[in-house]
């Protein structure tokens, strides 16, 4: 590194008065930053305490890895573990699933005015919060609401969805999938605008139908996009979805039910675990961590793009 | 046997639209169901008749709402945060993009600080640790509890960074060269060029706050302190009370079903007045947020 005084001159006074006030600019937000991400981090030391409010962090006696251990070995924290993946794994697969097919589905009708009224009706629960929805759902699944209705046509029994543990899971994944196809497909609907209409019209002239159209056109363009996106949810498998299931949950359905963060909450802000609780939350962080980073590193080599 | 081609497209293109509007109304009518049920007689709606259009029509719940002052605190509690709240975010969206969207030449420091930034987006600590921060501040019980523990929304700031990165450079240097100062530069020339990005993330703010129920359940412990959602899930939470099937039973059958209707109708009211805008944005926003930093 030789520096040329011409060089010397560009980092002169005016260049280090710039990086002066772009230093004070990011200061208020690095102090927030440190108050409320980074001194938490710190609290969350207290995993390896047996942690007593009225002693604080530096009062309460360390316990190494024990709080771990004692998560293990009950049975209820297990089963909250699998709970987690098995939600969080059927959301990925059918979150991908979905709205692939419903954005291949609208490309193929006609009608701008359509595709366009189609689309702001399907974008809108995605900004619903979950405690509106939990009502709109508990409602649809009612005894006597409309899905049994449904059923009843069939002549099948009505079913309690939401205080059965066969049927919870389904429920949390479904109604998930359906508050979510409409946002989900916008990145999906984006990038088959950008198919070269071309090739569609030279499929059309080589005699090839719609539907092998879709097959090798239509899919083709999208894998890409599905395999990034699929790659950068992976890294949130144990986020099962704290607010759709605590607003739909109930003690009957924890066995097939219950999540890390819902657990979490109980225990810690319920129960007033705080030890046991934060240790949960801290495995849950640490691997997430490390699967959001192996994720990202992933979709960076395969499909070139990345969200850091 | 062209005839024959053409009916099965024909039946292809017709399955094609009855199942793209059945996902359409699936979306849709649940929503108007409650509409209607909030329209209806409370005997109609504790008999389950109500379908898409109000039974034994008659807005007595929306008389009663207008008298229902605790729905009414938590409604202006909620425009509060959002005011502020929104406030605040912009201006850490800002003040932090704008000098991360620099080059590593012209800002060195910037590598160490983005490092800072997405190790915070990605790794918290939890709840827990996280409530006792606010409570040793004595945020409980006050706004700032709603606002400030994520007054620096880490993915915007991000979606910002991308989106001042493609700002020209030739206009920021053009100003330097003129001897403007950087915060100038970023008022007289960022900003206005940048104002359909900054619309998206003030838009995402003022949903995510206005949606926000968990941190008035955590951090406010008087039911009159709660924010409208908080209010609304508190009205629900029985539902995870209930130990056996026959409870659950009973909730569906409340009489109050249609008063909850009105109280989350109209508690979907301002999302729905900002939704065209929303719609505008929120595309862009997504594909921005998707180029890499």
């Amino acid at each position: 590194m030789t520096s040329s005084p011409a060089k010397h001159a560009r980092i002169s006074s005016g260049d280090r008065k710039e990086r002066m006030t772009f230093h004070l600019m990011l200061l208020p937000g690095m102090i927030m930053l440190l108050i409320f991400v980074f001194v938490p981090l710190v609290g969350s030391l207290m995993a390896f305490q047996d942690y007593v409010p009225a002693r604080g962090l530096f009062g309460s006696k360390w316990v190494g890895l024990e709080n771990f251990e004692i998560i293990f070995s009950f049975p209820d924290s297990v089963q909250v573990f699998w709970n987690t993946l098995i939600i969080a794994f059927g959301k990925l697969v059918m979150n991908a699933i979905i709205p692939v097919v419903f954005s291949i589905l609208l490309n193929e009708l006609g009608g701008k005015y359509f595709k366009r009224t189609f689309q702001t009706i399907v974008y809108l629960p995605h900004f619903l919060s979950w405690v509106v929805l939990a009502t709109v759902v508990t409602n649809m699944f009612s005894l006597e609401g409309p899905i049994n209705a449904l059923i009843g046509l069939f002549g099948a029994e009505p079913i309690q969805f939401l205080a059965s543990n066969q049927w919870f899971r389904t429920v949390i994944i479904g109604t998930d999938v359906w508050k979510e196809f409409g946002y989900n497909s916008v990145v999906y609907l984006a990038a088959l605008l950008a198919v070269d209409p071309g090739l569609y019209e030279a499929a059309s002239i080589d005699g090839a139908s719609r539907f092998k159209q879709i097959l090798h056109i239509t899919l083709p363009a999208l894998m890409p996009t599905v395999v990034l996106m699929t790659a950068l949810n992976l890294g949130n498998i144990l986020n099962a979805g704290f607010d759709q299931v605590f607003n739909l949950y109930n003690p009957i359905v924890y066995e097939t039910g219950d999540i890390i963060d819902t657990y979490v909450y109980r225990i810690g802000m319920v129960e007033g675990q705080y030890s046991i609780g934060t240790a949960v939350g801290l495995f849950k962080s640490v691997i997430s961590f490390i699967l959001i980073l192996g994720a990202n590193n992933v979709a960076k080599k395969t499909t070139g793009s990345s969200i850091f | 046997m062209v005839q024959k081609v053409s009916v099965g497209t024909r039946l292809a293109k017709a399955a094609i639209w009855l199942i793209v509007i059945l996902m359409t109304a699936s979306c849709l009518l649940p929503l108007v169901n409650m509409v209607a049920i909030s329209f209806s007689s409370s005997n109609a709606v504790a008999s389950n008749q109500v379908g898409l259009w109000p039974v034994e029509f008659t807005a007595t719940t929306y008389q009663k709402l207008l008298n229902d002052s605790q729905f009414w605190a938590s409604f202006w509690i909620s425009v509060q945060r959002v005011v502020l709240g929104t406030l605040i975010n912009m201006f850490f969206v800002i003040s932090m993009a704008y000098p991360l969207s620099k080059s590593k030449l012209r800002f060195p420091a910037r590598e160490i600080y983005i490092k800072i930034v997405i190790f915070a987006m990605l790794f918290s600590g939890g709840i827990i640790p996280l409530f006792m921060v606010v409570s040793k501040l004595h945020m409980i019980n006050s706004i700032w509890a709603l606002v400030l523990p994520g007054a620096v929304p880490v993915f915007n700031v991000i979606l910002m960074i991308n989106f001042f990165k493609g700002v020209p450079t030739s206009l920021d240097e053009a100003a330097c060269i003129d001897g403007a100062s950087p915060l100038t530069i970023l008022v007289k020339i960022y900003l206005p060029v940048s104002l359909p990005a900054l619309a998206t993330v003030a838009l995402f703010s003022i949903v995510n706050h206005w949606n926000d129920y968990f941190s008035g359940l955590l951090y406010m412990n008087k039911a009159s302190l709660y924010p409208l959602q908080t209010y609304i899930q508190q009205l629900t939470v029985d539902i995870t009370q209930i130990t056996d099937a026959e409870q659950l039973k009973q909730l569906s059958t409340m009489s109050n079903r249609a008063f909850n209707a009105t109280k989350i109708v109209v508690s979907t009211i301002p999302l729905l007045i900002i939704y065209p805008f929303l719609q505008k944005y929120f595309v862009s926003g997504i594909v921005i947020g998707a180029v890499k930093e």
